[in-house]
């Protein structure tokens, strides 16, 4: 486990955060970069490491999100339940998303189609049924306790999105120095070449999806106990899914941090467009288009890719 | 509900609004065929055509129809900068590249508009648009009408262009065989950013023929994306009549689906075609393999 | 029989690639496919090693029908093939690359990096090791191919043009590698091109032509089979190589 004291390391200096700052606005920024880090390591077990790329991350978000508030508010159970609940349905519809592409052998392009369409059915089922509130959302009652998983000052939420950030961290290290993870590379760089050498693509991939299905359906629980409210749009629209895949991108998907990494470069980015415009609404969605079209021209490894010797032809080479 | 009559009208809406997606679907469908890259920016793209249109009523005074000859060139020297010097260079012909670029483009068109324009959504007044017309059992909008038979004339004028003229020609040969194209001095580039043109092009004329009962917002291009690729994918990714029949078929599901299942559920239907066409048979009902 | 091959038919729409196709290999050969190209080799490969579903025909392998089953499987049941236009994971180091294949059969990542290491030591591949696969000239990416099937510890190694392109001292290089194999119990069929190669290796031989198997035997018996030069040589060219024979042998 040859990442494992980084990512203590990493847990260790950010820990003290908290106690640092004052400002309810650095530990707001801190923890949606924490969140928005597990989201992108999430979308990263499956885009960097299988090399599928999806653009309905917020199915599993959602699904997560939506599976916890609905757990608490209609069958009253407490919010710990209810978060390993989120992560159940989360695998669950990742189940669903990779059965149905993986088995019929979507990739490229059409994978990413399938996804996206995968979160739109799921968006318009939760604007259209009564146990999801319908248009309206739902809302959980404001009652803080650690039962609930609700926390009296914003130091606790911090914590608690450290922890899961921390956790989405061990998962995928321990992928990638697995024999899954091999496999999964080798996928990515050559599917029929792996099969030919005795790997279960189809396995392999479902695997993928289905770990990281649940990593996305905790970073959902956890937006729902951070907000307390949610609706169709919030849980499964667009910006969800971008988010998701934009962080390891520019942060570079070949890397643990790059998720990471990309996430704070994104929310920084964010503040700063929103900052420089006034706060206009979709701001920092145009940066991230500019960013996302700057960082596939000129860093398609991203960020922590610029210091490499790998160079984008290497992985061009198919034989 | 199940009356013929209901029914009857219920297809004809459909059929009207089919032509004007299979519009929409065809450019998306050209682009797919002739450079093999899923362009997700094409519903950003006829967002942006619709708020020029809407512009040019409201600012210049120009009728929507009367709009087509300055837009589709228009949309057209769009396309072609914003391929040659955006996708092409960046992507470098590299599939998830090409994705993530039109993404990037997509988002930044859509935001750029929500930044500028707000959310509100937007409609222009025609006198005589929403007079109604008989069309068998079905009361049409009159300028539905005119967006579905100047759709079917866009479709004939499309096909004509890539049957019969030397682009058309180029174009077809480069989608073939990229390096034999450029042997015999094709130059590919340019036909590429061309076809690309081509598929803005058919945007501007389908903003057009539009917007008189249709409106416009930041988020308009979503509800065309998904239909526009459910088309495209249904009739098979390059084929032009594929789109076409795809564009009236998923007009008829909306429509149908709307009816049994209100709006919002309506949408579902589209969806669930979507996905099982992909899984079960991805080549579309008139593709060639992929 | 390791290998047996019966009445192994596919078809490309309307192109009949392979008819009726008849072989097998016994534990230990190495035995080879030759033939013009076009002939079906490849798709006689694929069709043996679940690439491909034959429209008729039986594949069995250890005297299991396997015909039709997935490349994964047929992998762990240690058939194991390598590819004309190699395939190389290229943006992963050759260790890693080597190291996929081992995984097959050993689940820790520590055993699959040392099985990988001494695969490649076996290739002459070891000075390479942390380099990427991409980096490869074309000679050490054929050995890649092979190293990564060897990693698999398959039973039955079906080898495709893994000469094609070397040149005469590259070749000279592989070949013992191959006759090597036998010592470890492996059993190969290969397609090759490079006749000397052949005829040096292989116990026996398969002569395809058009999809059909026209000719089989030692190598040394095929050479003068009259269907096999004129495969090669065109029509009647084994009747003029006998008369040109008789004539020099009376001047």
């Amino acid at each position: 486990m040859r990442s494992l004291p980084a990512i203590g390391l990493f847990a260790l200096a950010a820990l003290p955060l908290p106690w640092l700052t004052g400002s309810g606005t650095v530990l707001n920024l801190a923890t949606m970069v924490l969140l928005f880090a597990t989201l992108g390591q999430a979308w990263n077990l499956l885009g960097g490491m299988a090399g599928q790329f999806s653009f309905g991350h917020a199915a599993f978000f959602g699904t997560g999100a939506y599976a916890t508030a609905i757990a608490q508010i209609r069958f009253g159970l407490d919010a710990w339940s209810g978060f390993a609940v989120a992560i159940l349905a989360a695998v669950a519809m990742g189940a669903l998303v990779g059965f149905a592409s993986f088995r019929f052998r979507l990739r490229g392009s059409y994978f990413a189609l399938v996804t996206l369409a995968f979160a739109e059915v799921a968006r318009i089922l939760a604007n259209s049924l009564e146990i999801t509130g319908a248009g309206v959302g739902l809302l959980l009652p404001l009652a803080p306790g650690l039962d609930r998983l609700q926390f009296a000052d914003k130091a606790g939420y911090y914590w608690f999105a450290l922890v899961i950030c921390a956790g989405g961290l061990v998962l995928a290290s321990l992928v990638r120095e697995s024999r899954l993870g091999a496999r999964l590379a080798a996928v990515r760089e050559n599917e029929e070449a792996a099969r030919a050498l005795g790997v279960d693509a189809f396995a392999v991939k479902m695997q993928a999806i289905l770990l990281s299905a649940g990593l996305a359906g905790a970073a959902g629980a956890f937006y729902t106990q951070l907000f307390l409210y949610l609706d169709p749009h919030i849980a499964f629209g667009p910006q969800v899914s971008v988010e998701a895949l934009l962080g390891p991108i520019v942060g570079g998907t070949a890397s643990l941090w790059g998720p990471v990494l990309g996430a704070a470069v994104l929310q920084l980015l964010g503040e700063a467009s929103r900052a420089l415009t006034g706060g206009a609404t979709g701001a920092n969605l145009v940066a991230y288009g500019i960013v996302l079209v700057l960082i596939v021209r000129f860093f398609p490894d991203g960020i922590i890719g610029m210091g490499r010797a790998r160079t984008a032809d290497a992985r061009g080479v198919t034989g | 509900m199940l009356e013929p009559s209901i029914l009857a009208a219920s297809l004809i809406h459909g059929l009207a609004n089919g032509a004007v997606y299979a519009l929409v679907a065809l450019g998306l469908s050209l682009v797919y065929g002739v450079l093999h890259i899923i362009n997700f920016a094409h519903g950003a793209l006829l967002m942006a055509a619709l708020y020029a249109v809407y512009f040019l009523v409201e600012r210049v005074g120009l009728d929507p129809y009367a709009a087509i000859p300055v837009l589709v060139p228009a949309a057209g020297s769009v396309g072609y900068l914003l391929h040659r010097y955006v996708v092409a260079k960046a992507s470098r012909g590299r599939e998830e590249a090409v994705l993530l670029v039109t993404l990037g483009v997509a988002l930044v068109l859509e935001n750029l508009a929500l930044a500028l324009f707000r959310s509100d959504t937007r409609t222009i007044e025609t006198g005589w648009a929403f007079e109604m017309v008989a069309v068998g059992p079905a009361l049409l909008p009159a300028a539905k009408l005119a967006a579905a038979a100047g759709a079917l004339v866009a479709v004939l004028a499309l096909w004509a262009v890539v049957r019969a003229t030397d682009l058309g020609r180029a174009i077809r040969a480069v989608a073939k065989e990229r390096e034999a194209a450029r042997l015999v001095g094709i130059d590919v580039d340019h036909v590429f950013a061309l076809a690309f043109a081509i598929g803005t092009a058919t945007l501007g004329a389908a903003a057009c023929l539009l917007l008189p009962t249709y409106y416009v917002s930041p988020q308009v291009g979503h509800g065309f994306v998904l239909v526009a690729f459910t088309i495209v994918v249904l009739g098979g990714m390059g084929s032009f009549w594929g789109a076409f029949w795809g564009g009236l078929l998923i007009g008829v599901v909306e429509s149908l689906g709307g009816l049994f299942l209100g709006e919002s559920l309506g949408q579902i239907g589209i969806f669930a075609i979507f996905i099982a066409t992909l899984l079960l048979r991805p080549t579309g009902l008139f593709g060639r393999a992929v | 029989m390791l290998l047996e091959v019966e009445g192994l038919s596919v078809r490309f729409g309307g192109l009949g690639a392979l008819a009726d196709v008849t072989l097998g290999v016994a534990p230990g050969e190495i035995a080879a496919v030759i033939g013009p190209n076009g002939a079906g080799k490849t798709t006689l490969f694929a069709a043996i090693s679940g690439f491909l579903r034959p429209q008729a025909g039986r594949v069995r392998f250890a005297g299991r029908e396997v015909t039709g089953m997935p490349p994964e499987r047929l992998c762990a049941l240690g058939l194991v093939r390598t590819f004309q236009v190699t395939r190389p994971f290229a943006g992963l180091t050759v260790r890693e690359n080597i190291a996929v294949a081992a995984h097959l059969r050993h689940a820790s990542r520590k055993a699959a990096l040392a099985l990988a290491e001494r695969v490649a030591a076996r290739v002459r591949l070891e000075d390479r090791l942390d380099r990427p696969a991409a980096e490869l000239t074309l000679a050490g990416r054929k050995r890649l191919e092979l190293a990564r099937a060897l990693a698999t510890e398959p039973r039955l190694l079906l080898l495709d043009e893994v000469l094609a392109g070397l040149n005469p001292a590259e070749v000279a290089e592989m070949e013992p590698v191959i006759r090597g194999l036998r010592a470890d119990g492996i059993t190969v069929l290969l397609i090759e091109h490079v006749m000397q190669a052949v005829m040096r290796l292989s116990d026996r031989v398969w002569v395809l032509v058009g999809g059909r198997i026209v000719a089989s035997g030692s190598p040394a018996a095929i050479v003068r089979d009259p269907a096999v030069i004129e495969a090669y040589l065109g029509r009647g060219a084994a009747e003029r190589l006998l008369r040109e024979d008789a004539l020099a042998g009376g001047a």
